[in-house]
């Protein structure tokens, strides 16, 4: 049964994303470990970290194209499940300083020293030891994004007020905690992490294998996605996106195929933030920030929804581009964000990978002398809807 | 709940208002097993709001809906409604235009409807057997690759109906199923709603006169939610009062 997912997850396009992310975890280390500095091929280890933070962004837009392009859910808090994910990773980090922070207290943190804290508090037990920790990064933000789900989908909240319910609770969140008294460290968040795993964060070895485990971790969360709109319940979610209410009517229970979907986006957008955040070593309120969320259905819609590959494409995409620009013109670069949202929805609804798949079908089309076998497919080529299947007909 | 025994379809005094306006009053149908029962009556009648309230998609004010005799279907919702063996077809033909012609009714195909059920679905050779032969009966195998958006509207129609054959339903309401066919189109589907009617029970509503005469069923007609007349198409066509306020002079 669970092979039989799995084979049909692995159609072409999911083997070859799977296939490149494998040999990235395997080809970037080996470029930064046996190249040596100076030599032609050599990675330097800021690189490295820097794309392990884009592929960490590229898992999250992947979470959100499961929900969004699959789904219809647009969700404008997906930035929410990555910034607890990443929180609950932090609080690990921040149990392993032990005595090495600046007030030297083997178990409370410095912030806590600091706010004249007696005692960890309840909901810090536990994070010191790894496994704890990895399990809350997975149940934190599936069981919040289970529980608002239920209330949500059940009272059938759709569109553009569940859009703003995302966003509201995004916002709620970031304010939480910006205040000192919930003791996640304030505004300042969670910051000066030493190891991970007994091996120290910042050293070479430590980022490269936290490069190659997100790297991993994003071939697998293509497979689980690919498994998943592969089957026919990936189908039944096209369906709730397409047409909700006659999905309901031939008998499935739209809100469970929702709350599914968005649990599980939520426990992968959680994953990623984890894997974030030990690679920029600082987790803060400022994850919360209702732009961010935003700034992930921009990366989705830039390398085309509903493709899986495409947000990956679009999130590394938008964040190269954001490093240049951000170096280039500071100032300029929400506006240029902005400019390319709107150019993207207006001329490419599709994003990069549908731009693509229309060049390549063009293509593939013109060079075949019609036929008549063929004419009904020549008569669909006009139609723009059949770019979406890029599958060959058999002739009729 | 005795009168109820021996109906598919229950409905007594029925009543349901929409900021006062009574679109439903006090209406009774009863359907029998594998009976058709045409449907007829000028717009705003009522018709599709009794759809909406059989499938789960309006709760009545007043007034009983039992099917096949027990289940009382006003505390249901409608994924339970259309599990129990309930099928809908639209007025406005309505099936999921991004999917080929063979996955909406992969989809539509009576199986357990839960998630995991679903993720883990492969077809059985028995699936593939039944869905081709409603292809066949739909005329529609030899496009079973293509996307239903690229489907003629009268092909969406019967795709429609397809769909509701592959949920195996015991009581199938149809929403206008002619509209939009030629006359060809529409005698083969007054031909194959009659052949469901073996055995299942059919309600269909409908506009077109010769088409309802084609099914040769008995005949209600509706006006402001209520039943106007009711017998054979000749009995209700020849009814002052049906001539007067639907058929016109």
């Amino acid at each position: 049964m669970l092979t039989q997912a799995l084979l049909r997850a692995l159609d072409k396009k999911a083997v070859w994303v799977i296939g490149i992310f494998l040999a990235v975890a395997i080809l970037v280390p080996m470029a930064n470990l046996l190249i040596p500095p100076g030599q032609f091929g050599h990675v330097p280890t800021y690189m490295v970290s820097l794309f392990g933070k884009y592929l960490s962004y590229a898992m999250l837009a992947l979470a959100l194209d499961l929900v969004w392009g699959y789904c219809g859910i647009l969700s404008l808090g997906h930035g929410a499940f990555f910034a607890l994910g990443g929180y609950a990773m932090g609080m690990y980090l921040m149990r392993q300083i032990g005595s090495r922070g600046v007030y030297g207290n083997p178990v409370l943190p410095d912030f806590m020293v600091f706010l004249n804290w007696k005692e960890l508090p309840w909901y810090w037990l536990g994070f010191d030891n790894f496994w704890f920790a990895m399990a809350m990064v997975v149940v934190v933000p599936g069981l919040l994004a289970f529980v608002f789900g239920f209330f949500a989908f059940r009272s059938r909240v759709t569109g553009v007020y569940l859009s703003i319910m995302t966003q509201a609770m995004t916002f709620a969140l970031l304010l939480a905690f910006f205040r000192n008294d919930m003791g996640f460290g304030g505004n300042n968040g969670l910051t000066d992490f030493k190891d991970i795993l007994g091996a120290p964060v910042q050293a070479q070895t430590t980022r490269v294998a936290l490069f190659a485990a997100t790297a991993v971790a994003l071939a697998l969360s293509v497979l689980v996605c690919s498994m998943i709109v592969n089957s026919k319940l990936g189908k039944v979610m096209i369906a709730v996106r397409d047409a909700e209410s006659r999905t309901r009517f031939i008998g499935y229970r739209v809100e469970y195929v929702k709350l599914f979907a968005f649990t599980v986006s939520a426990i992968m957008a959680g994953i990623a933030g984890a894997l974030y955040v030990p690679q920029v070593g600082i987790i803060n309120p400022g994850e919360f920030e209702p732009g961010n969320s935003i700034e992930v259905v921009i990366w989705a819609a830039v390398g085309g929804r509903g493709t899986l590959v495409g947000p990956i494409i679009g999130a590394i995409a938008v964040n190269l581009g954001k490093s240049w620009f951000t170096t280039a013109f500071p100032e300029f670069w929400l506006f240029a964000l902005g400019a390319l949202f709107i150019f993207v929805t207006l001329f490419l609804p599709k994003g990069i990978v549908g731009l693509w798949q229309q060049i390549f079908e063009r293509r593939r089309k013109t060079p075949a002398p019609p036929s008549p076998s063929q004419s009904a497919d020549v008569e669909r080529g006009k139609d723009p809807a059949s770019f979406s299947n890029p599958q060959p007909r058999p002739a009729e | 709940m005795s009168k109820a025994q021996d109906t598919m379809l229950y409905l007594d005094g029925v009543s349901v208002a929409f900021d006062g306006f009574k679109a439903i009053n006090n209406l009774s149908i009863i359907v029998r097993p594998t009976e058709m029962l045409a449907i007829i009556g000028p717009n705003g009648a009522g018709k599709t709001t009794m759809m909406d309230i059989i499938t789960g998609k309006t709760r009545p004010d007043t007034g009983d809906v039992m099917f096949d005799g027990r289940t009382d279907l006003t505390r249901l919702d409608e994924a339970a409604i259309a599990n129990l063996g309930i099928g809908r077809k639209f007025q406005k033909p309505t099936v999921f235009e991004s999917h080929t012609v063979w996955d909406n009714l992969e989809m539509a195909l009576r199986k357990p409807r839960g998630i995991f059920a679903a993720l883990f679905y492969t077809p059985s050779d028995d699936d593939i057997a039944q869905i081709t032969g409603i292809l066949e009966t739909v005329r529609l195998l030899h496009r079973k690759d293509e996307l239903a958006a690229n489907l003629s509207h009268g092909q969406k129609q019967w795709l429609e109906i397809g769909m509701l054959l592959a949920q195996d339903p015991k009581l199938l309401l149809v929403d206008e199923p002619v509209a939009g066919m030629t006359d060809s189109e529409t005698g083969e589907t007054a031909k194959l709603l009659r052949e469901i009617a073996q055995t299942r029970s059919v309600v269909v509503v409908e506009h077109d006169m010769s088409f309802v005469r084609e099914l040769g069923s008995r005949v209600i007609c509706l006006a402001e939610g209520a039943v106007l007349a009711e017998g054979s198409l000749d009995q209700v066509s020849a009814n002052p009062v049906v001539i007067e306020r639907y058929l016109g002079r």
